[in-house]
């Protein structure tokens, strides 16, 4: 165990809340095909409210701070924002698509000493990308970004989502990020719009070509281990839990709601309201969150992938029940292993039926309603 | 312990944050990460660039923990000598600037 995974495991089992990934707007200037969120600003937090938050968090004893969006550079403060939590000794990570960094805020992330820059990169053909972003020139103005920040001497990580349009770039996009000098993340995760419309889950690429990703040398470690089938639980396993959301881990919205994780559309409390400690250890949402174990699932706890399975229980919740299968993670679990699930099973499938293709309704993030 | 003073203060480019009365660090320019245990952690949040180890060592160390002055005084000294070649502490024979308000 690494020393980070002993701290990461001593607050979960404290209940500390170790990380938490902040999106300080949801506007954006560009409009992802995948996308889903709501652009438009329905009252994002003042900058006054966000310090105050920030002051908050470090009490709680957060460490690890994410800044996202929306795209964070929308803020005019955001900058301010940062060297604000930076002053409250926060190890900080942003997401951004970079297109509004130059030179000079590039500079300035560096006096800001933050950890790293992760930067979405959908394709290494400028035409591929623009035309997922719907921004022209958002390729080129994107890896001159990248360039300024590796040449602050920051650590920058091109983040790849993997969906339909793109699904056969991923290789130039790993070489370019290798060109670049920088890291490489892949992610073929598409989340249904805040409204719940499920129809941009169609660009989810098919479970049937997950196999060539899992499988690829280039971008699994020891691949071998990774594909293995299952390995049976053992009784302290089901009375466990991996997932950090609401353990160690929480999503605070730019309206002030807090969730358990950005995947996660519980509303548990809003820190305009109430104090943040308040919502985290006291909110019956977040109790509930934290009661299930493993030997709780529904249908997983008897599934032989219980224990290696991503099972979302955010995305389980989005299909109906937090304690239910989240079935793009049974689908990765069968794809990844050859080995088919409970949930597959019990509804005599050879082979998992797609979310994209069933129509289930789902839910996802609503703001807390406002005290009458 | 040196004749000189040692006036230690935290390098304002570290993440920081107690769990359970340990200091989580991190230093950002190489993503170090370090714990440390309850006596390091008195002298991290102790080092305010204008308070010389030795005092760190009398008032805080010596009276939470039972140890010995001139032991205690030795550790320190080579517990703020490692943590200033990792980037975590900045130490001098004058005072400095405060780097950090937690």
């Amino acid at each position: 165990m690494t020393l980070m995974s002993e701290v990461g495991q001593k607050a979960f089992d404290l209940g500390v809340p170790l990380a938490v990934h902040m999106d300080v707007t949801y506007r954006c200037n560009e409009r992802c095909v995948h996308c889903y969120l709501d652009h438009d600003d329905h009252g994002e937090m003042t900058t006054a409210e966000i310090t105050d938050a920030l002051d908050q968090l470090a009490d709680a004893g957060v460490f690890f701070l994410t800044f996202s969006g929306g795209e964070v550079f929308m803020r005019r403060d955001f900058l301010e924002i940062v060297e604000y939590a930076r002053r409250l000794m926060f190890n900080v990570k942003i997401k951004t698509n970079a297109v509004m960094i130059h030179e000079q805020e590039a500079r300035r992330i560096r006096e800001l000493d933050v950890d790293t820059i992760q930067i979405s990169v959908y394709s290494h053909r400028p035409e591929v990308h623009d035309a997922i972003t719907k921004l022209p020139h958002s390729f080129e103005r994107t890896i001159n970004a990248v360039r300024f920040l590796r040449d602050q001497g920051l650590r920058v990580t091109i983040a790849n989502v993997l969906m339909t349009v793109n699904s056969a770039d991923h290789s130039g996009v790993q070489k370019l990020a290798a060109e670049l000098g920088v890291n490489y993340t892949l992610d073929p995760t598409i989340t249904p719009m805040m409204d719940g419309d499920t129809s941009v889950l169609a660009l989810r690429i098919p479970g049937e070509e997950l196999p060539s990703i899992f499988r690829n040398p280039a971008l699994v470690d020891n691949q071998e281990e990774f594909c293995a089938p299952p390995k049976p639980p053992s009784e302290k396993d089901l009375e466990g839990y991996s997932c950090s959301a609401g353990h160690s881990f929480c999503y605070i919205s730019p309206y002030g709601d807090v969730f358990p994780c950005v995947q996660f559309p519980l509303p548990t409390g809003n820190i305009r309201q109430q104090k943040f400690l308040d919502i985290w250890n006291f909110s019956p949402q977040m109790k509930e969150v934290r009661s299930i174990q493993a030997k709780d699932l529904t249908v997983c706890s008897s599934c032989s992938h219980v224990t290696s399975c991503s099972r979302c229980p955010g995305l389980a919740y989005m299909e109906g029940s937090m304690r239910g299968p989240s079935t793009t993670d049974c689908e990765k679990s069968f794809y990844r292993t050859g080995v088919p699930t409970a949930n597959m099973l019990r509804q005599g499938l050879s082979k998992p039926r797609s979310l994209a293709r069933s129509g289930a309704p789902l839910i996802q993030i609503q703001p807390v309603a406002a005290p009458a | 312990m040196s004749e000189n003073p040692i006036y230690v203060a935290r390098n304002s480019a570290i993440a920081a944050r107690a769990l359970a009365g340990e200091m989580m660090v991190m230093n950002s320019a190489d993503s170090t990460f370090f714990t440390l245990n309850e006596v390091a952690t008195v002298i991290f949040q102790a080092a305010d660039g204008r308070t010389p180890l030795r005092e760190i060592v009398r008032d805080r160390v010596c009276k939470q923990f039972e140890v010995d002055l001139a032991e205690a005084e030795a550790d320190a000294e080579q517990l703020v000598s490692e943590l200033s070649q990792h980037g975590i502490l900045i130490t001098s024979n004058q005072p400095l600037p405060s780097e950090t308000s937690r």
